[in-house]
């Protein structure tokens, strides 16, 4: 492995940002230590001269990785931040240095706690975690809420220097707050609208940090499924299927008016229209018999006598034929009529 | 000889550099005791310091945001509902020199906080109504709003006159001026979980449960109604469509009638004997087949003749 330490000096003074005093150079220490070895001659003290040696070099560098910075004190007071690469320092006890992931996102969960990150994911739940989850809406109800808090630390000093106990200083946080938030909100509110809920807490959340000097970030607050508590979940459940069941009644009852008005006002057409055909009908034929009979009285007017006396006849002569049994009674023949069969059948006769 | 004495001192001196130095670190502040007095200002700046070996001792306390936890435990409200109430603290020490002298250390300063802290939390909770204590806005909330009784109507449309935020800056108000002889600056106070306790919880659940089985039962009622409104519906329409239809074409029939009667009355009227006649005769040809029986005398028009062709005249006149 080739170190091109010139370059890298470089680098790590160019990091290290103007102000906060300035690293130890590898050549004076190392100049310094070859002096001191002139002075103590002799194998005992050669042997501690190099453990003090190893040591002193051994805590001089370190590495900070590619998601973290390292924030270094010299005597407790807070000198410089590095970032990532080999650096170096005054050895351990003069400064110290805290590395500190600000890339990384980290992740909080309240109501449950993964087990086994997977492609299926579980999840535990218990009493324990369901107090955190646990609370009352706006209407007094119970709900059961669950989510997650992502952040990142967006200033490693504040968070390393400005809060105790950060981690649970976060998580009371978070609680408080998701809590402000579903208080205002009615139970049907909790269950439907997580998104809503989760971007005013994310919001009251980041400012409660922002007040706490924690120097932390809430990259994004997740709700998980939120719910009523176990034991009233079937009632939750049978106003759903009850609303569905009110869409279906609907529903059928409309489909019921769609097959029969339709078809009435269909019959109501027809029946319309009969009625214009019948007056259509009757006032042509009333037309009709009207100039029929004009034109025959015209005719009738000129001879009365002889075209009555034709029509008579001509009628008699086309009835006549038609009439089965005729009988002929001379009008000076007197009581033949009781003589008569009049109900006897054709068949009969025959 | 010499130079060992001088070696020994060196090494005296330096034992007392290093057992004099002390470093207060950025999360922390310092003050020096002498025989458990305290000597000169309190160090809040970080950094290294030096003090008088063996007689000077150096006392640490936190410099940063600092915790409180309450104990969790149950408060009635005004009205009398029993709630785990669960709240947390931030507080510093400012005055590390006060702080020093009334309570010492951070454990002792904790034991302070539970009993000013829970005391007032306990006060304020007590002489609210829960929903006070809930609540931080009167915000409007979307419930399913359906006629319930007076007792439902009552819990959710009463509006908050304090809200939380209220409550617990009460609270710091009444907290803060006792922390204050401690050096102590309470930060702030939040709730951080609220809820019903055990027994109460209970009948708050069998109470959301009959809440929602009425709204289930409004539902389904609703379907029922909406349904049965679509039928009336349907059954007023049919009998309006057929009637009106009706009404048209009786209307239409009606008219056309009247036309027809016009139109015969102006043409028969001319001569109605005439129209009776041929009318008559029209009938004849109609109705009579062979199932009639005609008895016909010689008496007769038609069989005028039959007897008599007619010259003498005279058996047709007797």
């Amino acid at each position: 492995m080739s170190w091109d330490w010139d370059k890298l000096m470089e680098q790590k003074k160019s990091s290290s940002g103007g102000g906060f005093g300035t690293p130890p150079k590898m050549d004076d220490v190392l100049n310094k230590l070859r002096g001191a070895k002139g002075r103590f001659p002799g194998g005992f003290k050669l042997i501690i001269l190099a453990a003090v040696i190893i040591i002193l070099v051994s805590s001089s560098f370190y590495t900070v990785d590619v998601d973290e910075v390292g924030v270094v004190q010299r005597f407790g007071r807070f000198v410089r931040i590095t970032q990532p690469g080999l650096s170096f320092k005054f050895p351990s006890f003069i400064e110290t240095v805290s590395k500190v992931k600000v890339r990384y996102v980290f992740k909080e969960e309240f109501g449950f706690r993964t087990v086994d990150p997977g492609i299926r994911t579980r999840y535990a739940s218990g009493p324990t975690y369901e107090s955190e989850s646990l609370m009352l809406t706006g209407d007094l109800n119970v709900a059961v809420v669950p989510w997650i808090v992502q952040y990142r630390i967006k200033d490693p000093y504040k968070y390393l220097f400005k809060v105790k106990n950060i981690r649970s200083t976060l998580r009371d946080l978070s609680e408080a707050a998701m809590r402000v938030v579903v208080g205002d909100r009615s139970i049907n509110e909790v269950i439907s609208k997580r998104e809503e809920i989760a971007g005013e807490a994310a919001g009251i959340l980041q400012k409660e940090l922002d007040e706490a000097d924690t120097g932390i970030h809430v990259v994004t607050i997740e709700m998980k499924r939120t719910n009523v508590p176990e034991p009233v979940q079937p009632s939750f459940n049978e106003v759903n299927q009850a609303g569905q069941e009110k869409e279906k009644l609907i529903y059928q009852a409309r489909e019921e008016y769609n097959k029969v008005i339709p078809a009435a006002m269909g019959e109501a057409e027809k029946t319309i229209r009969g009625a214009e055909g019948y007056a259509l009908s009757l006032v042509n034929r009333g037309k009709g018999d009207a100039s029929r009979f004009v034109a025959l009285y015209q005719e009738y007017a000129k001879a009365k006598d002889i075209t009555k006396r034709r029509l008579y006849l001509e009628a008699i002569q086309e009835v006549y034929p038609k009439i089965g049994t005729k009988y002929l009674l001379d009008a000076d023949m007197k009581g033949l009529l009781p003589l008569l069969n009049l109900g006897k059948s054709e068949g009969a006769k025959q | 000889m010499k130079s060992k004495i001088l070696a020994g001192f060196l090494v005296i001196i330096i034992i007392g550099f290093f057992s004099g130095a002390y470093v207060v670190d950025e999360t922390e502040q310092a003050i020096i005791t002498q025989f458990g007095r305290a000597v000169g200002e309190a160090k809040t700046s970080p950094g290294l310091y030096f003090k008088v070996p063996l007689i000077q001792q150096a006392n640490y306390f936190p410099k940063n945001l600092l915790q409180w936890d309450g104990d969790p435990g149950q408060i009635p409200t005004l009205d009398k509902t029993y709630i785990w109430v669960d709240t947390f603290a931030r507080w510093k020490i400012v005055d590390p020199l006060k702080f020093f002298q009334t309570v010492n250390n951070v454990t002792s300063a904790l034991a302070r906080l539970d009993d000013i802290l829970d005391a007032a939390v306990r006060n304020y909770i007590t002489s609210y109504p829960l929903l006070e204590t809930v609540r931080v806005t009167n915000r409007k909330l979307d419930t399913f709003e359906v006629g319930i009784g007076d007792n439902q109507e009552e819990r959710i449309t009463r509006n908050i006159s304090t809200g939380r935020k209220q409550i617990i800056k009460q609270v710091q108000e009444q907290a803060r001026p006792k922390l204050a002889e401690f050096g102590i600056q309470l930060v702030d106070v939040k709730i951080k979980r609220l809820n019903y306790v055990e027994e109460v919880q209970q009948s708050v659940y069998s109470r959301m449960i009959a809440e929602r089985k009425q709204i289930a039962e409004k539902f389904r009622s609703e379907g029922k109604g909406e349904a049965s409104k679509i039928a009336g519906n349907r059954e007023k329409e049919l009998k309006k469509i057929t009637s009106e239809a009706y009404k048209i074409s009786q209307e239409i029939k009606g008219k056309a009638d009247a036309e027809a009667a016009a139109i015969y009355a102006e043409a028969l009227g001319r001569d109605p004997q005439f129209y009776s006649f041929i009318k008559t005769l029209e009938i004849y040809k109609e109705t009579m087949d062979k199932n009639t029986s005609l008895i016909l005398s010689t008496d007769s028009e038609f069989l005028q003749y039959l007897k008599d062709y007619g010259y003498s005249g005279s058996n047709l006149q007797k």
